[in-house]
């Protein structure tokens, strides 16, 4: 089925006005994705180093080639439960303006085109209490994906 | 021909001439016998006009000419040096600033100058009353210098053969002179052989050219080093020749000397001439400018060198790791000769991006003479140790604070001179302004002997402004009421004036020096001056720091504010009003646990042994109580990035041999 969706889109590889290109990924139970235009790269869990004194939701910094990389854990930032099992984690590394940062997933599952008809706004469906980072929410099949305001999240 | 890509390099270099200039004239104001300081700013305007005529900013050109008449009628002794004068010219050279101020943001810079040029007209024309010689004024500097004169006969550095005279006898029996000419062209000039060729070009105008050294040829080729001399036949005078040399830019007219065509012929050897004292200075000094041969870099390729050794020194500390955790002797040994060579390089890397802080400080005893001025004060203004090397970003950002700290001793420190002379001080104040460097600091201090800091005002200003708490002022002391000074939003002034007092306070000055990692004090004793203390460190990049560990985490620690370390046992530990204290020869010092600081929560009981890591924080000293010293270390320091900015206590982090992050600590807002 998920194929089906992928060869279908992928007679249209540019992004058109009305689709849009999305890193989807896992968060506990929960499907989240974020514009393939924002995120720089997908790397396996670093060692992080805390920082005292940061929100709650900063996990730390790791070190990548030589830069100092804020790493987000949207886990704490929405309330859902961490997950156990570190071989599937990843940090999907993203770039806003002049701001670098990473996210801890569970795991990254896919890439997608999603059509903007198929997204909706996520505060008038009341899908989750974290509504203000959402973009939307869009439906695939039967599949709930919501997708990430990065800029918000940061 | 496109100059656009020469602008940087205009506008650089015109500042430092703007920047000489301002220099020298100070110099010319305290002594007016000075004449190298005249013959300085003298060259500088010349060499400015002929820099900006050639960028095409003919508003400047023309500013930077009428300017060079006078200061050329000073060097002629025409025109006495008088405080009304040298007002003038630092007027002229406000406006010269505001020029290039104006072409540096991109503007035509072209700007009315008219005011200021007929003031000049002016000086000149009243101390040179003659119709005629005011023309020859409104021609250039090199008429009147070399050709005044006449002096002793010179030799001629140029051989005529028998046909070259034989021309030459005709000519003048033809009623034509034979004049004599030496141009030297610029040293910035780009295109040397087209000055070169447009100075032919005039001279074919009016005569006709004999003979030129080096050949025209060579000329044309370029092969000359910027000076050249010519024999020209012509019937005109030799002050309409310079008149049209002159409209060339970038040459100056070295000598234009009549031969005498007789005394060639009975000598049949070089021919006389004389030449004029200050030509010969002239090139003396040139030449000696040859000699510091600098180049200019992009601050940004030097951060990129910067960032690279850093990158180096690094990794060098990683390979460290490796040999020691495998135990691999040779390359240990290996290891530490990169680290010899990493160290120079370091070193150098560093070096390069010394400046002297003499590019700030040289703006000062101009913007003192004003202020002084302005108030009707009189100041000493001495400048010490303008050599001391300082980083480059440190240099850019210093600046402003020690405007405001020179703005204040000028305006509140220094008394006027009727009240200086009644309390018995000399009536002129001084201000010193002093850099030094020691160890891994450079201090810079401002210092005043005016009327000091009045206590009790600044009390009643903190209390006022509710800055303090009336009940607690009567147990400040001295220092911690001296430190109110720094209180964001208090200014002691008590009347708004133009040159301080504007709303940015001390405060601001602190908040800037602490951001340049640096730490600033005051001394103030009452009645007899105040003195503003900055300590700096030499580099912002890479610093030495104290590796500590807590818990299992590892931090660093600045050397810079690391005073000591040491070890305790647990029964040391006294508490005075919930606050852990031990004394530590003698003093009593606070103990802070690094562990509750950086919110770690894992709990460990005390061990009999701790670690003491006793840091500065101001003129405050603080233990800071740590699991283990793991050692000392060069760090290159790296920045959080905007969403971690701002966090107190960390000041940024380092990348660890192992790969890891470690943060830095900042003592000063750590706690």
């Amino acid at each position: 089925m998920m194929k089906n969706i992928v060869n279908q889109r992928s007679q249209n590889s540019h992004t058109g006005d009305n689709e849009v290109q999305v890193v989807v990924f896992r968060l506990a139970q929960e499907e989240y994705a974020a514009d393939i235009l924002s995120v720089q790269e997908i790397i396996r869990l670093l060692n992080i180093t805390r920082v005292p004194r940061a929100e709650k939701y900063i996990e730390g910094v790791i070190n990548l080639r030589g830069n100092i990389i804020p790493v987000l854990n949207l886990h704490s930032r929405f309330n859902i439960e961490e997950s156990s099992d570190e071989e599937d984690k990843r940090i999907v590394v993203f770039q806003i303006d002049d701001i670098k940062a990473g996210i801890i997933v569970d795991e990254v599952s896919e890439v997608l085109h999603i059509k903007q008809d198929c997204i909706e706004d996520a505060a008038l469906n009341n899908y989750s209490m974290n509504a203000d980072y959402l973009k939307g929410v869009a439906k695939v099949d039967n599949r709930l994906i919501l997708i990430l305001d990065l800029q918000k999240v940061i | 021909m496109d100059m656009s890509q020469y602008l940087a390099v205009f506008l650089e270099e015109s500042k430092e001439h703007l920047e000489n200039l301002n220099e020298r004239l100070l110099e010319l104001e305290k002594d007016s016998k000075n004449l190298s300081a005249l013959d300085e700013i003298f060259r500088s305007a010349h060499t400015l006009k002929g820099m900006s005529s050639t960028m095409g900013f003919e508003d400047l050109a023309d500013l930077t000419h009428h300017m060079e008449n006078v200061l050329s009628d000073l060097k002629e002794g025409l025109l006495g040096v008088d405080s009304s004068v040298v007002d003038i010219l630092f007027k002229c050279f406000d406006r010269v600033q505001m020029i290039i101020d104006e072409i540096e943001s991109g503007n035509s810079g072209e700007i009315d100058n008219s005011d200021l040029i007929s003031i000049l007209e002016g000086v000149v024309a009243g101390n040179y009353n003659a119709a005629a010689a005011q023309e020859m004024l409104t021609e250039s500097e090199g008429f009147r210098n070399f050709s005044e004169e006449n002096g002793e006969n010179e030799d001629i550095d140029f051989k005529f053969n028998d046909y070259d005279i034989t021309v030459l006898k005709e000519a003048a029996a033809k009623g034509f002179k034979v004049q004599y000419i030496k141009i030297q062209i610029d040293k910035d000039c780009l295109m040397k052989s087209v000055r070169a060729f447009m100075v032919f070009k005039t001279l074919e105008e009016e005569g006709e050219i004999i003979k030129s050294l080096p050949p025209v040829q060579a000329i044309e080729e370029e092969k000359f080093n910027g000076e050249f001399e010519l024999v020209l036949v012509t019937k005109s005078s030799q002050e309409d020749l310079v008149r049209r040399l002159n409209n060339i830019s970038e040459i100056g007219v070295m000598m234009v000397r009549e031969i005498e065509v007789d005394s060639l012929a009975a000598s049949g050897s070089p021919a006389a001439s004389h030449e004029n004292n200050e030509g010969v200075d002239f090139d003396r000094s040139r030449s000696k400018q040859k000699l510091r041969q600098t180049i200019r870099v992009d601050i940004e390729r030097l951060d990129n060198l910067m960032n690279l050794v850093g990158e180096l020194v690094m990794h060098k500390g990683r390979l460290e790791q490796i040999g020691i955790s495998h135990q691999l002797i040779e390359l240990n040994e290996t290891v530490e000769q990169i680290d010899r060579v990493s160290t120079d390089l370091q070193s150098v890397v560093m070096k390069v991006r010394m400046v002297p802080v003499e590019q700030v400080f040289n703006r000062f005893p101009r913007m003192v003479r004003d202020l002084a001025k302005d108030l009707g004060k009189e100041i000493d203004f001495v400048i010490e140790g303008k050599e001391t090397e300082l980083d480059r970003t440190v240099i850019d950002e210093i600046g402003d604070p020690l405007v405001h700290l020179l703005r204040n001793a000028i305006d509140h420190g220094l008394e006027f001179p009727e009240e200086r002379l009644k309390n018995g001080k000399p009536q002129k104040g001084k201000l010193v302004l002093r850099a030094s460097h020691e160890g891994n600091n450079v201090y810079i201090e401002v210092e005043d002997d005016g009327m000091g800091i009045d206590i009790n005002n600044v009390l009643a200003r903190g209390i006022a402004k509710n800055i303090i708490d009336p009940a607690r002022a009567k147990q400040m002391e001295r220092e911690e009421i001296i430190d109110l000074l720094f209180s964001p939003g208090f200014s002691t002034a008590q009347n708004i004036t133009d040159i301080s007092g504007r709303g940015v306070g001390l405060d601001v000055v602190k908040s800037k020096i602490e951001a340049l990692n640096g730490e600033i004090y005051v001394d103030s004793t009452p009645g007899w001056g105040t003195k503003f203390k900055i300590k700096l460190p030499l580099t912002l990049a890479i610093i030495q720091a104290l590796i500590v560990a807590v818990r299992d985490e590892i931090y660093a620690i600045p050397l810079s504010s690391v005073d000591e370390t040491t070890m305790i046992s647990r029964g040391e530990i006294k508490t005075v009003q919930n606050q852990e204290v031990i004394t530590l020869r003698g003093s009593i010092l606070p103990l802070f646990r690094l562990a509750n600081l950086l919110e770690i929560t894992t709990q460990t009981d005390d061990e009999e042994e701790m670690y003491v890591v006793v840091v500065r924080k101001g003129e405050r000293r603080i233990g800071l109580v740590v699991d283990a010293l793991i050692g000392q270390q060069e760090i290159v320091i790296k920045s959080l990035g905007r969403l971690l900015a701002g966090i107190p206590g960390i000041a940024g982090a380092i990348v660890a041999g192992d790969g890891n992050v470690r943060l830095i600590l900042d003592i000063a807002t750590l706690f």
